[in-house]
């Protein structure tokens, strides 16, 4: 009850006042609402809808039940795209948040043009997805074929590692950026008494400094985690899936089962629906973590 | 001594580290100087006296083909120029509204919108594309409706979180005073806000001009095109393209980014960082 009262409390308080300002409701709200409802709302629950039909064009629609969502899971290419994105994710999120907090660190001791570099390294995360992957495309093939007399579409390995080097050169400035705002908030007088204690540099940095700085930690990891996960416009432009579909992520696998596939539709709203439920998950996780830290703290 | 002897050790370290960051747009910036044929055989080498062509790939790559890059580039600086502006103005507008009612419809709204953030663009993709179909709002001048009803989540979540800061005392004097809400609205909340105007103008900024798939799925292909389609459409004519001109095209896609950076790097940073929520 009180927690709600505090939560109302950017409402007017007067009754008669809200009153008069909900005649204007047309005005405020409903720009907004209807595009929204159109642009979301509508479209999620027609989505739901459709992953229990089977189709391929909206004109004929057969209801089938889970069917589509076992077809799904069936689905090799749907798996294999699943565990490559896992494996993707998991050292995309190490190597970006090591490098970041690594380099965090060390701008954070007053090197001469620290701005500068911090300037220079958060630059590629304006650049889009598409870009990105083209620029990396050209870059890593000119490598890939002087050097191992290949390409980046003809060995999943270096479609891969390519990936992740892309990503980590997008991220790793961003991570960084959070990472140097949380390292400046850790009391210097924390580690000027640890240093009189006759603390080591290690030992500041495991006692006083990670603690400290636990909370950009999670913001990092959550975001680097779900931005590798939904990754969709540098894996198209980069790899494509190339070769055989084998450097596919789970978004690039759903768009191509819609998009480039002549059979049931159905399947790939299925695939969509599953996906956002893992996303779901990483989310409600994130909460949940946050949220318990807060307590501690 | 020994402390300062690892410092510079540092920097050198991170100039060379920095060099190595802009050296991927480097080689794209050199070889859009070079001729075609130059760039798949050595592309990191600078270009010689026989293989630099000036601004020729420049040239002919924003009038190449059927459909020249200049138009891509006017439809993607008018999707993002009325999609931001679209949005700005309505979801300031209703978030201001949401706090200050308070109703149920008003925290159903609130607690969608903070839901849709969490949703990924596939789980819609396909529906989305079809309902904008439908409505028939394919054309750049109508797909910030679009734009306005998926971003609305981020936007709202973002000003609300502002305007729960704002004293209500303010407006209620203003209130008292015979001002009408929209009079409250424009001439109080608005100019409080700037800040947070140029926050959530940068993120949507850097999402629309960036994005690819939906107005991929959206627009009508056959005569709008953004950026972002024009490179993908280019990559996907493989082997045919004009390597010269593809590094041009990058460059000029690069180039307003790059310039708008450099003049207010400040509040990029904070406007991104700002967008750190979005999971």
């Amino acid at each position: 009850m009180k927690h709600t009262r505090k939560r109302s409390s950017a409402a007017i308080r007067s009754r008669s006042r809200r009153r008069a300002m909900q005649a204007y409701a047309p005005l405020f709200l409903l720009p907004t609402v209807a595009a929204f409802a159109v642009g979301f709302v509508w479209p999620f629950i027609w989505g739901i809808y459709l992953s229990f039909f089977r189709f391929k064009t909206l004109r004929f629609t057969t209801f089938v039940g889970l069917e589509n969502y076992r077809a799904a899971l069936a689905d090799e290419t749907f798996l294999r795209s699943f565990a490559f994105t896992v494996a993707f994710t998991a050292v995309a999120v190490i190597l970006i948040n090591l490098c970041a907090f690594a380099i965090a660190l060390a701008l954070t001791r007053g090197i001469r043009g620290s701005t500068l570099f911090r300037t220079v390294f958060f630059m590629p995360n304006l650049i889009g997805g598409i870009v990105l992957g083209y620029i990396w495309k050209i870059l890593l093939d000119g490598l890939i074929i002087r050097y191992f007399d290949s390409t980046l579409a003809l060995n999943a390995t270096y479609g891969f590692w390519g990936l992740i080097i892309l990503l980590c050169w997008q991220q790793i400035g961003y991570m960084m950026i959070i990472y140097v705002a949380g390292l400046q908030n850790v009391p210097p007088d924390y580690v000027e008494a640890a240093k009189i204690d006759g603390a080591g540099g290690w030992q500041i940095l495991r006692h006083i400094t990670l603690p400290c700085v636990m909370p950009s930690i999670t913001i990092c990891s959550f975001l680097s985690l779900t931005g590798a996960f939904k990754l969709f416009d540098q894996n198209l432009a980069l790899t494509g899936g190339a070769p055989f579909r084998q450097t596919e992520m789970l978004a690039l696998n759903i768009y191509q089962s819609f998009y480039n596939s002549v059979s049931n539709m159905g399947v790939g709203q299925a695939k969509a629906v599953l996906f956002f439920l893992v996303v779901v998950a990483i989310a409600l996780t994130q909460l949940y973590v946050t949220r318990s830290k807060e307590v501690d703290g | 001594m020994k402390r300062s002897f690892g410092r510079s050790l540092l920097t050198v370290l991170f100039a060379v580290l920095a060099l190595l960051w802009v050296a991927p747009i480097a080689v794209v910036l050199l070889n859009s100087f070079k001729v075609g044929t130059a760039i798949a055989l050595t592309p990191f080498s600078w270009p010689t006296a026989d293989t630099f062509v000036g601004l020729q790939n420049y040239i002919g790559g924003i009038y190449h083909g059927d459909y020249p890059f200049y138009l891509s580039m006017l439809y993607s600086l008018i999707i993002t120029v009325l999609s931001v502006g679209l949005i700005l103005l309505c979801t300031s507008m209703a978030a201001w509204y949401i706090n200050r009612v308070g109703s149920w419809f008003c925290k159903l709204v609130y607690y969608l919108c903070i839901f849709s953030m969490v949703v990924p663009f596939q789980m819609v993709m396909f529906t989305l594309s079809k309902t904008a179909d439908r409505l028939s709002l394919d054309t750049p001048f109508t797909i910030p409706i679009v734009y306005l009803g998926f971003g609305a989540g981020l936007a709202v979540f973002l000003f609300s979180g502002f305007i729960k800061s704002i004293p209500i005392d303010i407006e209620e004097a203003a209130n008292i005073d015979g001002c009408t809400p929209p009079q409250i609205f424009f001439h109080v909340v608005m100019p409080v806000m700037k800040s947070t105007y140029i926050s959530v103008a940068i993120l949507q900024i850097m999402w629309v001009w960036n994005d690819y798939l939906l107005p991929y799925l959206v627009l009508d292909r056959t005569r709008y095109m953004t950026i972002p389609i024009h490179i993908q459409f280019l990559q996907g004519s493989y082997g045919r393209v004009d390597y010269g001109a593809t590094m041009a095209l990058i460059i000029l896609c690069l180039l307003p980014i790059v310039i708008l950076y450099a003049l207010c790097q400040r509040h990029i940073i904070q406007g991104v960082l700002s967008g750190a929520v979005k999971g």
